[in-house]
């Protein structure tokens, strides 16, 4: 290797290594270090005071895999998940088809829609909270207009879970809305035009044109949903508290009610390690396959 | 002269160093809103004390759930605070197993001890330690509105059996009344009911056997839940009830929209202030009765349900922490918050200065008990007390059946040996 080839190489990893060492100690210490630690915790029974003596094996995973509200919450993980894919996501793109392009009130609807996204999920938790409260909400008082017994959303089985969705779906809709106006509006308006030339209506150009041109921003948005459904944790906790009867939890709610709560850390940390494989494999198998162009 | 001059510098000094070594400071964490009647009096005792002794007693409050989730972390960091607020039982037992409390046996005097009442003293002593010492007793009863009761034609002196009970909820329920006001989204108020009947159908004798062998499935915790589920088919509670929280409870009381609501001591001054008026219900519209006993019950009548809470000493707390704590829950003190109504007081005698004849009932309740029971969620810790917690709304909510339920409190048994 020649002296010049050596010195551009070197000059090229020292400026790695220089830039590398502090992102990957940080990384390190406040990822890597502390999910090897909860996975150590989970085979203990540890409630949190001193260190962690009694050796448990997988007992931690087996009550979990076993426990009917941990197995509940994993589905209403999924549900979340199906809703805003199924439904937000695509109610998203819609209005961000209609109000994408300079038209009148365009900026006022895009405000409106995005409003709620700006809202603390603790904050927005606790405003519906009151809202469906069945005696002093405004679910109550439009009921009570009419003539009728106002719900109890979050305090019916039936109904809390909907009550939850339609809460998931007001305050995030709105970002996935801007999302898809960003990757619109980067559309070459040449391309545009040349579609209307050649005949295109809207639906043949949102449909033929827009969409497959926005593929790669839907793809981003489908993923950020995903995992904002797997961390769904803040907008249940004032709003519902996993209740009634522990039938709204997330993942993330049954860890923090029924490990931190309970103070079982051990299984605490095995509810940890699963929610972060879960969300791990999901992750690392949408990049590789339907990100991988992107 | 100069010797003079040496003189001041050396006591100076001495005055600087000794000072400075001895004056304390005492962190203190509580769950006292400043709204709370008890409240003036722990900023007297604060004064008092740093008064009298030059410590320094800094207070620390926080809410009661942050306080729960904080604390295991906060005595294992050098910031832990000295004293700080329990409910007793299981929680306090795995605090002092893993070596956070003090044992502060020799610096409480036995004649402090004797001040107070012994039963109370000897909640927060584990394996011969002394690890705290008690601030008030509390006991769970039935409340109820005297007007409603007589709208609904109900004679409470009657109810004296489960059944009468039952019989009472559908009379009121026919008068169009709300029978029962509960605060689901909480659990702990629900599960007041269902270990209340533990308390009657198993007695002391089953609870220690449980607790020692486990068998929370047994008949008789099993009969609890069918009695319980006796109640919820009569759909006793407000509509919306697994979405209100215990102050919403205590409201709906106050401002009677409920006949009867089951709970602690402490919904006297909590049914006003959370009522809609702020005045709640008079205490002449008022009154408070035992839970019925049950057919076939081997516990007694006079046994009750409910805390001896108290204070406890971490592991690092200077002496001075422990004479703070023996001022604060003295007689001085007690006699004053008793006549004010904020608390059933511990220290001997206290009792007395209670005015108000409905926490005197309750005094007088605990007094004649032969077994008093800690409430379950804290005595048996916080993971099988949660999941008591759990098992009792669930019950409620009618999703579960008895033996479900005494099966998931064994589940959870289990899993902790």
């Amino acid at each position: 290797m020649n002296s010049a080839k050596y010195n551009a190489l070197l000059s090229k990893y020292s400026t790695l290594v220089i830039f590398i060492i502090p992102a990957l100690t940080i990384f390190t210490m406040f990822v890597v270090l502390p999910i090897i630690e909860a996975a150590y915790y989970s085979f203990y029974r540890w409630d949190g005071y001193g260190d962690p003596n009694k050796y448990v094996g997988l007992k931690n995973y087996k009550y979990l895999f076993k426990n009917k509200t941990f197995i509940l919450s994993l589905k209403n993980n999924f549900y979340i998940i199906a809703i805003s894919l199924f439904i937000q996501l695509p109610f998203a793109l819609l209005v961000a088809l209609m109000i994408s392009d300079k038209i009148r009130g365009a900026n006022f609807f895009r405000t409106v829609f995005f409003l709620p996204y700006i809202l603390a999920e603790i904050v927005t938790g606790l405003i519906w909270a009151y809202i469906y409260d069945g005696n002093y909400g405004m679910v109550a008082a439009i009921w009570n207009f009419f003539g009728a017994d106002p719900p109890h959303m979050i305090a019916e089985k039936e109904t809390a879970m909907i009550a939850l969705y339609i809460v998931i779906f007001w305050k995030y809709f709105g970002i996935h809305m801007m999302i898809y106006i960003a990757g619109l509006q980067n559309i070459s308006k040449e391309v545009l035009e040349a579609a209307r030339v050649d005949g295109a209506g809207p639906i043949t150009t949102a449909w033929r044109i827009k969409i497959p041109i926005i593929l790669p921003t839907i793809r981003l948005s489908v993923f950020l949903s995903i995992l904002g459904a797997l961390q769904l944790f803040d907008i249940i906790m004032p709003l519902t508290g996993g209740g009634p009867s522990n039938q709204t939890h997330s993942m993330v709610t049954y860890l923090y009610y029924f490990g931190v709560m309970r103070m079982k850390f051990g299984f605490g940390s095995a509810i940890g390690v699963v929610i972060f494989l879960i969300c791990f494999t999901i992750a690392i198998t949408y990049q590789r396959t339907l990100m991988r162009k992107d | 002269m100069m010797k003079n001059l040496l003189k001041f510098i050396i006591g100076s000094a001495s005055l600087f160093f000794f000072s400075s070594v001895q004056a304390d400071t005492i962190k203190w964490l509580h769950l006292t809103g400043e709204s709370s009647p008890e409240y003036p009096n722990f900023v007297r005792a604060v004064e008092e004390f740093e008064a009298k002794t030059g410590h320094t007693v800094e207070m620390m409050y926080l809410e009661n759930e942050s306080f729960k989730a904080k604390l295991p972390t906060m005595l294992q960091s050098d910031d832990r605070p000295d004293i700080f607020n329990s409910w007793g039982g299981g929680v306090m037992y795995a605090q002092a197993e893993a070596g956070f409390l003090r044992d502060i046996s020799d610096v409480v005097t036995d004649e402090y001890l004797s001040t107070l009442s012994a039963a109370a003293a000897n909640a927060f002593v584990y394996k011969g330690q002394r690890v705290g010492v008690p601030r008030n007793v509390s006991q769970v009863t039935w409340w109820y509105n005297k007007d409603l009761m007589n709208q609904a034609g109900v004679d409470v002196s009657s109810i004296t059996m489960w059944d009468d009970l039952l019989s009472a909820v559908s009379q009121i329920k026919s008068a169009g009344i709300t029978p029962i006001c509960i605060g689901g989204k909480d659990k702990w108020p629900v599960h007041f009911i269902w270990t209340h009947l533990h308390i009657r159908n198993g007695g002391e004798s089953l609870f220690l056997e449980s607790l020692e062998n486990g068998g929370w499935d047994r008949p008789e915790y099993i009969k609890s839940g069918e009695q319980m589920l006796e109640l919820v088919a009569l759909e006793p509670f407000q509509d919306g009830w697994l979405s209100h929280t215990w102050p919403d409870q205590a409201g709906f009381f106050g401002d009677g929209k409920c006949a009867m609501a089951f709970m602690g001591n402490w919904m006297y001054p909590a049914q006003k202030s959370n009522s809609a008026s702020g005045e709640g219900l008079g205490d002449d519209n008022m009154g408070i009765f035992s839970m019925p006993m049950t057919p076939g019950a081997l516990g007694d009548s006079a046994d009750t349900l409910g805390g001896i809470n108290g204070w406890l000493v971490s592991k690092t707390a200077p002496d001075s922490a422990v004479e703070f704590l023996m001022h604060l829950v003295s007689a001085d003190i007690q006699n004053e918050d008793a006549a004010k109504g904020a608390y059933l007081p511990v220290v001997k005698g206290a009792d007395k200065s209670i005015t108000n004849p409905i926490l005197a009932q309750v005094a007088n309740n605990i007094g004649n008990s032969q077994y008093h029971q800690i409430f379950y969620d804290q005595f048996l810790g916080p993971d099988i007390g949660r999941v008591v917690n759990d098992v009792s709304t669930d019950l409620a909510a009618g999703i579960i059946t008895a033996e479900e339920a005494a099966q998931q409190v064994q589940e959870s048994w289990e899993f902790n040996q």
